[in-house]
């Protein structure tokens, strides 16, 4: 048995302890706005937050998670919530399917660096693919979000 | 006692088949707070309206969702001409049937083909609730008006939509209805947010891959790695070993142009044991007559064919006399790699076969197409065939290809359960539909004077034709068409064309045919100005020449006024002919494709031999723009997608198989490298035109002719990464 700790609750699950933890999210729990992009840790569609931090779920097997605090683009954090609105005020998605990559890539960015500059939003960025090319609008957004932060 | 209110007003819902599925979004929905649950009442003029008694309106949506924003589009054009308030709208997706006339979303046509029919829907539906209203207040109809989901009458009486439901169900729906003045238009040629941007950023919206039903089983399908191979044998002892697989069943190729390739299907609880059951399958194939595809040889036997005489697909003047008696003629030759679509969401497919009927969910662009295919796949009429169509994580034209919701199919059937088919990124980059592999020679001339009075354009690639009807060697007439239709005043001008046996499956990606035409001219084009010393946006001005209409043969006109207005306006954004810092330089490229017109200016910088984008300014005339947000985003990402091509693209094949895997050697653009981004969108009142794939082409020539400038150095294949240059 294992027992994963997702937004706030936690999860006991009896599969495989290698498998992924994208898996386990996505078809044993069911939370599936978690996305599977490429499998390989390319991608970065399947982005989970891990104690604040980004985490390419697809290359984290199930026993590597332990104790820690998973979010996932359904839990509820601050800067997620405030990415959330600034990427409706810019229209960010296209198809939609990066986007819970890169809201999780971002609020990991924020959670670590409240002011970052153009050069640390392409660092932390650079993990997350986006095939219909959303990412101006993305860095507007990110760049959005810092202001409303800053701001109070 | 609220809540038990709001449950039971949710259990009526989803018996009306409006509360299920995750593609309806209740926005503005207030009518379960307070009083008792009254019956609501349904006003239904056509297919694509149903006005509540609550004063909710839900728009269905025909085409499919796949990030070009079509959902809102269309249903903007209704709640328009409808004068409906936008927050009592959601959406509904239309399940695949004829009934809502042709639902194939792709070519950029959406919006193209369904504008009026659009507007005309919401104008009838307007004129009812104004008649409804006339009826109840026994007034002339011509004494009221309809604004912001109201009816309202010249004294000042005021009646919402909704209250207006049970008269308007008694009242007959115009056939002849008359249209707003574009003056007048609230969403239309605005910059409206897409409803579905909230689903999108919280993982609420259900894309295929997201399809979950009881006791579905999740598949892998192990597919010969060179296409159209078949299964000799295959043993599943390994496969079964795994812990969660639970079967493993082999799929038939069908020998149709959206038929599965065929292979072996590993049936797990999960997906993870699948994709690590079909590790452990062993098969041994046949790998059948494209054993030996390679695409290194393929490219210089191509290439050989285009340096002789072709079949000629246009002639004006005499090119061979003009080449003879120029001052001087150039020469280029173009390779372009076979590509591939690589949506961020692969191939993926929800079936349910039982006994009598048949559902799927699937991301598709085309549902009636997959409805038929699955159809007769099964045996069975399509009547019992049921296709929802999810969100898409992007398309491109993948998914208009319906091959892995027959799998589905097949799988389903075998086990007798429901099973959604999974496609590994690896799958998708190996198994897919191949945008063509090209070349093309071009040879021009000048004279004295650095006129150009001589072109030809020769080219050999697989054509798509060869993906229907199978042996097929030259191309379609739609694959000569954008370099036929170069609209350039040469006097004497020729394109041919020469064969080409394709040995993938061949199929349109975003822009199709246009990639390596609108690059093969473009480039050419900028080389020409070179030769001549001329200044290449003065150059390319000049080639296209008078305004003046090209006969199109269809209703829309191809205007060279326009041709050249994209150019300028791009140009002049870009502010072409500044100066810039030390090792930039602008590059121009002006195409048009799916009937819409468009620039780009691109702004590189080329340093210790690596190139940078700095700024991309690109114009669209798609006519009139229905929703300036969506178009724009469109040109933002046609342009990210035109550098992920230059860059990076490449899809090559060995001993008859693909030898790319995934996206750490099949690259896509990342934040990084991503430009500044400038689009302006013409404003006219012309017809709408396309807009998902026109902004592709025009990129990378725009930018191997930057580095041109640059560097003085031509890149004449791509991608770049080829030369250690990105
Ligand atoms: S799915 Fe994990 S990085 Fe792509
Ligand atoms: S929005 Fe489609 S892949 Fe990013």
């Amino acid at each position: 048995m294992t027992k994963l700790k997702i937004n706030g609750e936690t999860h006991t699950i009896d599969v495989d302890p290698d498998m992924p933890l994208l898996w386990a999210i996505r078809d044993i729990i069911g939370f599936t706005g978690t996305k599977f992009g490429c499998g390989k840790g390319f991608c970065g569609a399947c982005m989970v937050l891990m104690n604040g931090n980004a985490v390419n779920s697809c290359q984290l097997p199930v026993s590597a998670v332990g104790d820690n605090e998973l979010i996932t683009v359904e839990g509820q954090t601050e800067n997620l919530q405030l990415l959330q609105k600034s990427w409706a005020e810019h229209n960010v998605p296209q198809c939609g399917f990066c986007q819970s990559g890169q809201l999780i890539t971002a609020t990991a960015l924020l959670n670590g660096n409240s002011n970052p500059s153009d050069e640390d939003i392409n660092n932390a960025m650079v993990r997350n693919i986006c095939r219909c090319g959303t990412y101006p609008r993305i860095k507007k957004a990110i760049n959005h979000s810092v202001e409303l932060k800053n701001k109070g | 006692m609220k809540n038990v209110k709001n449950v039971s007003r949710r259990s009526f819902l989803k018996g009306l088949g409006l509360a299920s599925g995750g593609l309806i979004i209740a926005s503005g929905t207030t009518l379960f707070i307070g009083c008792e649950p009254k019956e609501v009442v349904e006003f239904n003029p056509n297919l694509f309206v149903q006005l509540n008694s609550d004063g909710n309106l839900i728009l269905v949506a025909s085409r499919s969702e796949m990030g070009q924003g079509v959902r809102t589009s269309l249903t903007s054009v209704i709640a328009d001409e409808m004068e409906a308030d936008w927050d009592r709208v959601s959406i509904k997706q239309a399940v695949g049937d004829v009934k809502y006339g042709d639902q194939n979303t792709d070519g950029s046509k959406s919006v193209r083909l369904l504008y009026e029919e659009m507007r005309k829907i919401g104008a009838a539906t307007k004129a009812v609730l104004i008649a409804a209203a006339a009826k109840k207040w026994e007034v002339p109809a011509s004494e009221l008006k309809a604004e912001n989901h109201f009816v309202i009458s010249n004294s000042g009486k005021k009646i919402g939509f909704g209250e207006l439901v049970e008269i308007a169900k008694t009242i007959e729906v115009p056939k002849d209805v008359v249209l707003k003045d574009p003056k007048d238009f609230k969403f239309i040629g605005k910059y409206l947010p897409s409803k579905d941007v909230e689903n999108l950023s919280n993982g609420s919206a259900v894309f295929g891959l997201d399809k979950r039903l009881d006791n579905m089983k999740f598949a892998a399908i192990k597919r010969c790695p060179v296409t159209f191979g078949t299964v000799k044998s295959f043993d599943k002892t390994e496969a079964l070993k795994i812990a969660g697989v639970i079967d493993v069943v082999e799929i038939p190729r069908v020998e149709k142009p959206f038929g599965p390739l065929g292979g072996v299907a590993v049936v797990a609880t999960n997906t993870w044991a699948a994709f690590k059951g079909k590790e452990a399958l062993k098969v041994e194939w046949d790998f059948g007559a494209n054993a030996n595809y390679d695409t290194e040889e393929y490219m210089k036997q191509i290439t050989a064919n285009v340096q002789k005489k072709g079949k000629v697909a246009k002639t004006v003047g005499n090119v061979d006399s003009a080449f003879k008696s120029a001052t001087k003629t150039i020469e280029s030759t173009y390779q372009l790699p076979h590509l591939v679509h690589t949506p961020m969401e692969v191939p993926n497919a929800v079936v349910w076969v039982q006994e009598n009927t048949c559902e799927v969910w699937a991301p598709t662009q085309e549902p009636q197409r997959t409805r038929t295919e699955v159809s007769a796949f099964l045996e069975t009429d399509e009547k019992n065939v049921t296709v929802n169509v999810t969100f898409l994580g992007g398309g491109f034209g993948r998914k208009s290809k319906p091959d892995y919701v027959v799998e589905a199919a097949a799988v389903s059937k075998a086990i007798n359960a429901p099973v959604q088919v999974v496609w590994s990124r690896e799958d998708d980059i190996q198994h897919g539909y191949y945008h063509t592999i090209a070349a093309q020679y071009m040879k021009g001339s000048l004279d004295k004077d650095g006129k150009v009075t001589g072109w030809l354009h020769r080219f050999a690639l697989p054509s798509i034709a060869s993906t229907f009807a199978p042996g097929t060697v030259d191309p379609a007439p739609f694959e000569a068409a954008s370099a036929t239709n170069v609209p350039f005043e040469i006097p004497n001008m020729q394109v041919e064309t020469g064969e080409a046996p394709a040995h993938v499956r061949i199929g349109w990606m975003r822009s199709v045919i246009n990639i390596p035409h609108g690059f093969a001219i473009n480039v050419f084009a900028d080389e020409l100005a070179n030769e001549a010393g001329v200044d290449p946006l003065e150059f390319r001005l000049n080639l296209i020449g008078s305004d003046r209409i090209e006969d199109t043969k269809n209703e829309y006109k191809y205007d060279t006024a326009r041709l050249k207005h994209v150019l300028k306006q791009a140009a002049k954004n870009a502010d072409w002919g500044k100066k810039l810092p030390e090792g930039h330089a602008m590059g121009l490229a002006v195409h048009y494709s799916f009937l819409s017109y468009v620039a780009s200016v691109v702004e590189v910088s080329v340093v210790n031999n690596k190139v940078k984008v700095h700024n991309i300014h690109s114009v669209i005339d798609c006519g009139l723009a229905v929703n300036k947000n969506t178009i724009t985003a469109q040109m933002e990402g046609a342009a990210i997608f035109g550098m992920s091509l230059a860059f990076y693209g490449k899809i090559t094949a060995k001993d008859g198989a693909i030898e790319q895997t995934n996206f750490g050697d099949y690259q896509m653009l990342r934040m990084p490298q991503a430009p500044n981004i400038h689009i302006e969108i013409v404003e006219n009142n012309e017809k709408p035109t396309g807009v998902g794939e026109p902004g592709v082409p025009v990129i990378a020539p725009a930018i191997v002719n930057a580095i041109f400038k640059a560097t003085g150095n031509r890149y004449r294949t791509l991608p770049l990464k080829d030369y250690k240059l990105v």
